[in-house]
């Protein structure tokens, strides 16, 4: 970190309350060893990570996992947070979200529900959530809307659903989300061991761009679409997590605070537990998470690249999987000397299309 | 016509910053002071000349033009609807 900027408190926390989750995803973000429920926070612990984390300057607290509704203490954490005047979102798959239990989370301050959808129709919903889901997301959304919050429809893109976009965004219409994002699958976790099988291939991205550009022209004004670039195909790295340490951080179910969700990835990084340190010396003194803070990290290509104010270099958990340094240009870059990594990747022959789903735990 | 916040949105005051913040899915807006004044009394109730007479007891030299300009801001960054 450079003298002269300034470290700004973060705007928002990504609150892992666990990672039992009642679907088996094959692009799961979550690391591929997963924190059991024994290791997880108790109540009193995470009533003291909002605390702290709105004494920080935290505003937006997403309560998710893995499915937060699997944790029995969840209306207690919504009454704190949104006592504490966050804006609460409850990132779920929709399983177990019943009349009274949303009720309850409404009464108790929830602002805002994100519904997580993985196919068009239930036959291929189910298949790859690996649960007969998809009936309990309609019922979900409707409860959603009946309780007048905001509804945000995320679905994950890859090999297997691209062909039902067009029928995904007509589901979010009926379901009446306010915002759909449209994310193609991320390699982090779990969805790196299945990449062969989720990477969409060039044909089905192309196809899929006329596609959403005519829905967010369409639904301007009553859905905001969101389309997340599937980044191997790009020729520049995403802004990943606008800047390491920049606004967001996210505690995993066991206390560990990271820079990015993804960050247990970096095998290297020294990563510190709120059961040991207050969050607030994590976010402002922490070795991780001034690691690649600001611009003194950077090396060349980076470093006198007029794009490291926009794409900060890129994504720090992405250069270490596919490098073996944190501290690399994201090899997405085409200015990345790594680049040929990506481009092995694009060309191989695609495999089987099949995955493994995510076992159960 | 009565402005009033989204749905979904939300306005408080934020004392770590020191300021109002607008919060919603996924995002948060700092309005500069004069918004925050306006989207105070964006109730769905208040009309712009009421919300413009009801500034004009705190503040010298409120015009329901400059009132309504910064409405129109609000409702381009889509926090802001008439009721």
């Amino acid at each position: 970190m450079g003298v002269t900027e300034e470290v700004r408190p973060p705007l928002g926390m990504l609150a892992e309350l666990t990672h039992r989750c009642p679907l088996h995803c094959p692009y799961c973000s979550n690391p591929v060893e997963l924190v059991t429920r024994e290791r997880e926070l108790g109540t009193e612990e995470w009533c003291s990570v909002l605390d702290q984390a709105r004494d920080l300057g935290v505003l937006q607290v997403h309560l998710s996992g893995g499915e937060p509704l699997a944790r029995p203490d969840l209306p207690e954490l919504v009454t704190r947070a949104s006592g504490l005047g966050c804006y609460v979102s409850l990132v779920t798959s929709g399983l177990g979200l019943t009349e009274a239990r949303l009720a309850d989370l409404v009464d108790r301050g929830l602002a805002h529900v994100q519904l997580s959808v993985q196919g068009a129709d239930a036959a291929r919903a189910n298949l790859l959530a690996g649960a007969k889901a998809h009936d309990h997301k309609l019922t979900a959304a409707a409860l959603v809307k009946r309780f007048e919050l905001p509804l945000s429809v995320n679905v994950v893109l890859h090999r297997a659903n691209h062909d039902q976009l067009e029928g995904m965004i007509a589901l979010a219409e009926r379901m009446g989300a306010d915002r759909l994002e449209l994310a193609n699958t991320q390699f982090y976790g779990w969805a790196l061991r299945n990449r062969d099988a989720l990477l969409p291939t060039r044909e089905q991205l192309a196809a899929a761009e006329p596609v959403v550009r005519a829905a967010m022209e369409r639904l301007k004004g009553t859905m905001q679409v969101v389309y997340v670039l599937s980044d191997y195909y790009e020729q520049y790295p995403k802004p990943c997590m606008s800047g390491w340490g920049a606004q967001q951080l996210t505690v995993a179910p066991d206390g560990t605070v990271l820079p990015c969700p993804a960050a247990t990835a970096i095998t290297t990084l020294p990563l510190e537990n709120v059961r040991d340190r207050p969050l607030a010396e994590i976010w402002y003194d922490s070795e991780s998470f001034n690691a690649y803070r600001g611009e003194d990290w950077m090396r060349e290509p980076c470093r006198t690249c007029e794009r490291r104010t926009v794409d900060f270099g890129g994504c720090r958990c992405q250069a270490f999987q596919l490098t073996g340094d944190a501290a690399a240009t994201d090899p997405v870059c085409r200015r990345s000397p790594d680049r040929g990594l990506v481009d092995v990747l694009l060309e191989a022959p695609r495999g089987s299309g099949e995955f493994v789903m995510r076992g159960v735990r | 016509m009565t402005p009033r916040l989204r749905r979904g949105v939300r306005l408080t005051y934020d004392r770590t910053r020191r300021t109002h913040v607008l919060l919603f899915p996924e995002g948060v807006l700092v309005p500069n002071a004069t918004a925050a004044a306006v989207l105070e009394l964006c109730d769905g109730e208040r009309t712009v000349p009421d919300i413009a007479a009801s500034l004009g007891e705190r503040y010298a030299g409120v015009r329901e033009s400059d009132v309504g300009d910064v409405l129109a801001r609000l409702v381009d960054r889509q926090v802001v609807e008439w009721a």
